[in-house]
């Protein structure tokens, strides 16, 4: 039996869609250059994917037609050589609306394999994000900001050439940078995006992540119900109503909290989060009543605490509100917990407005979509120059 | 007889090979096909061949009218009434979207309207899941409907216009559907080989209605209220042209090798490592890469097992069939579909195989039926080699249950 390689692209779904499935024909295209058979996927289990929602997609290689058919023989691999994130918030844990509570973005990698990330943040940033993993891994950063853009729309930004530079670099064995260029150049009839291939070869550098460095929380586990065990006609439990909040400061209880799906978290769905001046907040209900996920919590005193567990970060909060500066969209890189803005404002003001003026000033553009026409073109040149290394 | 066709200049000379999913495929033979008229409703996972379809037209790749209905029903409907003008017609859905069609599905085969269509296999409603079921397709396997199931893109491109030569020939005026298994066959790029016009030229001629073209210049009524006078006539004209499939796909197959220089060998299934086998797993679709992947790794242990993947559901050649599997002590069919209160309460393939068995006059082996990778669940290796080890006790005489459900959680 030959080998069999195995590449994962996670990324956003509908803004990323056609970057990964970009990424992940490149590679196939790629190895059968230099006579490996492959094919390409997504993970079906993610479809219909919506705004943002983690899904996957992969790419199969081996060494001869035999070998592959083992690998085509599951639904999906089972390890991977190579993890490929392609927003470095996915780093926090991935959750389609498909799968079972949140997974660390290393679950699928091989020990010794790679993470590559794209990402402006420090190699620092991202292992505190990613989950520990048992064995040893490689994390390697390919620079730049997030690449957003639709259905319809595709950002050539040069990310999708870079992140293929990068594998050749780390994965000889899989595609050489020439095999690879190859494909660029018969895809995308650009020389310069086969320049910006090479280029991303000779930056790329890994570091190696050990079990002890990482966010400590243990994944979510579970076993799914025997068929006997489960309700009849398709029937299910719903979740309870909820109850009030409780006052962290004066302990009393008051408002409405809705109780929320215990397993399912939405929040990986989320690449910016909103921040609230509670200061500032005239009550106006209307975040509470346009949130798509219903993640406002209602305090005793009716403001409005966004729930870090079902935020989607979707940014309509922000964009309905009145109040100039009340809610603001912050990019989700720039937190570690998913705690309770408000009870932050109840039991501290002061450091609670410093909190907020610190993640407000300190900003990282941050977006989905289009927010104004012509976003994208101001972009493009800003990714093309770090490409060049500018 | 003039046609709606438009033709495209096309420049490919040889054949080229391309990085395509099972829908590609699918797409890439309606341009071959020189397709005229295409009518979509968007469902998962039919719906990737809709869009590559629009994408072909967008492109100038080929020229066809592309109606967006405002169901299932109409999709089908516009596309019956298409071809009945002498137009060469694409159309399809998946699991309940074909349901939805059901009305226009039975008519159309009724009025001998070489229509294909893809099914993207998708397990009915409910619980609304996206994965593979062979249900959806089965469910019109007694109206007329040649049903043809594949596990390769290329594959699928092959069939489809196969399905158009065989369809569209006069003898037969039949529907046929593809069956290609959601995710596994219809979202997976594989690298397939696309053969030159010329060769698609040469084997599929265009479509010629004939007497029976819906034309001013050809006054005829077509589908006319008929009352039990006329019905059995009717259906035996059906009967006749189901029974004459058999024989055009022979030819149609024995020209594809002539000049695609590709061969299938037995059209109607394929046998895998059957030559020195002891028993045999059957089953369609795309589950036969976890099952020849687990063959080798039985034979590495010694056990002779081989596979009988049936490609055409419909017509079932049956009399074939009966005579291969008369070679091994005993047969283990992976169905993935349900026929609940069925002989046995198995699968609709395990029946559909015992009923083939049954008048042979060679020799009967037992059939076991297993009902596995509902919804799109994983057919895994082990799984295989249960289901071998289950045939393998019935090949020695012990009891064993007729029907059995494998990989569910119990």
């Amino acid at each position: 039996m030959g080998r069999l390689f195995a590449i994962e692209i996670i990324y956003r779904g509908i803004f990323q869609k056609t970057l990964a499935k970009n990424i992940s024909r490149a590679i196939v295209l790629a190895a059968h250059e230099e006579g490996k058979p492959g094919i390409s996927f997504g993970r079906y289990g993610d479809s219909p994917e919506r705004n943002g929602i983690p899904a996957k997609n992969f790419a199969i290689v081996a060494t001869d037609d035999v070998t592959l058919e083992e690998g085509m023989a599951k639904y999906e691999p089972k390890e991977v050589d190579i993890t490929i994130a392609v927003d470095d918030t996915l780093c926090k844990g991935v959750e389609s609306w498909a799968w079972y509570g949140l997974q660390p973005v290393n679950r699928l990698l091989k020990p010794g394999g790679t993470l590559i990330v794209t990402s402006r943040e420090e190699p620092g940033t991202l292992i505190g994000m990613s989950h520990r993993k048992e064995s040893p891994y490689q994390l390697s950063i390919v620079k730049g900001t997030v690449s957003f853009s639709g259905l319809w729309v595709y950002k050539d930004d040069h990310t999708d050439v870079r992140i293929l530079g990068a594998i050749s670099r780390i994965l000889p064995e899989l595609f050489s940078l020439q095999s690879v260029q190859k494909v660029i150049l018969d895809e995308w009839k650009d020389p310069v995006k086969v320049q910006s291939a090479a280029k991303a070869y000779d930056r790329t550098t890994s570091i190696t992540v050990t079990p002890d460095q990482g966010n400590p929380e243990v994944p979510y586990k579970f076993d799914l119900p025997k068929w006997y065990e489960m309700g009849d006609g398709i029937a299910i439990p719903s979740i309870p109503a909820g109850g009030g909040m409780e006052d962290p400061v004066a302990h009393t209880l008051g408002g409405f909290q809705p109780d929320r799906n215990p397993t399912f978290k939405k929040y990986t769905t989320r690449t910016m989060r909103p921040v609230l001046n509670f200061d500032t907040c005239i009550k106006c209900t209307l975040c509470w009543l346009h949130c798509p996920d219903s993640c406002f919590d209602v305090t005793p005193e009716n403001l409005y605490d966004p729930n870090m567990q079902a935020c989607c970060g979707c940014g309509v909060c922000e964009a309905v509100c009145p109040v100039k500066d009340c809610v603001t969209m912050v990019n989700e890189a720039q937190f570690s917990d998913n705690a309770s803005q408000w009870e932050m404002w109840r039991n501290d003001k002061p450091g609670y407005e410093k909190w907020l003026q610190g993640k407000i000033e300190n900003r990282e553009e941050r977006s989905h979509g289009f927010r104004y026409r012509g976003q994208y073109e101001e972009q493009v040149p800003e990714m093309l120059n770090i490409a060049r290394g500018a | 007889m003039a046609t709606v066709a438009t033709g495209i200049q096309h420049e490919q000379k040889a054949d080229e090979t391309a990085l395509i999913t099972g829908s590609e495929a699918i797409a890439v033979a309606c341009k071959l096909a020189d397709v005229d008229v295409v009518t979509a409703y968007p469902i998962r996972p039919y719906d990737t061949v809709m869009q590559y379809v629009a994408k072909l037209v967008a492109n100038g790749d080929l020229d066809c009218e592309y109606i967006v209905a405002e169901g299932e029903h109409s999709q089908f409907e516009i596309v019956k009434h298409a071809s009945a003008c002498g137009a060469r017609v694409f159309c399809g859905s998946s699991g309940v979207g074909w349901m939805y069609a059901m009305e226009a599905l039975t008519v159309t085969p009724a009025l001998r309207i070489p229509m294909v269509a893809m099914v993207g296999n998708r397990a009915l409603d409910d619980p609304g899941a996206f994965g593979v079921e062979h249900n959806d397709a089965l469910a019109v396997r007694d109206l007329g409907w040649q049903l043809v199931w594949v596990d390769s893109p290329q594959e699928a491109l092959d069939t489809a216009l196969i399905a158009y030569r065989v369809s569209e020939d006069r003898r037969i005026f039949l529907p046929c559907a593809i069956s290609c298994d959601g995710a596994f066959l219809t979202h997976s790029q594989a690298l397939v080989k696309i053969p030159t016009q010329e060769k698609v030229d040469s084997f599929l001629p265009r479509y010629n209605r004939a007497d029976l073209l819906l034309h001013p210049d050809n006054p005829i009524t077509v589908a006319p209220q008929g009352n039990e006078d006329w019905v059995m006539e009717i259906r035996r004209q059906n009967f006749a042209a189901m029974e004459r499939t058999v024989g055009v796909i022979r030819e149609a197959y024995a020209d594809f090798e002539r000049i695609f220089g590709r061969s299938y060998g037995n059209p109607f299934f394929e046998e895998y490592m059957t030559d020195d086998a002891e028993i045999v797993l059957m089953g369609m679709g795309t589950l036969s890469t976890p099952v020849k992947v687990a063959i080798r790794k039985m034979r590495e242990e010694g056990k002779k097992v081989g596979f009988v993947r049936m490609r055409w559901f419909r017509p079932f050649a049956a009399e074939e069939l009966a005579k291969s599997l008369g070679r091994f002590s005993a047969v283990g069919v992976i169905d993935r579909d349900y026929s609940f209160g069925s002989p046995y309460l198995g699968g609709v393939l395990a029946g559909e195989v015992r009923h083939a068995l049954y008048p042979s006059p060679g020799r009967r082996p037992p059939v076991l039926g297993f009902i596995c990778g509902l919804g799109g669940r994983e057919v895994t290796v082990p799984d295989v080699e249960k289901m071998a080890d289950f045939v393998y006790q019935a090949a020695e005489g012990k009891s064993v249950p007729l029907t059995t459900w494998i990989g569910l959680r119990e």
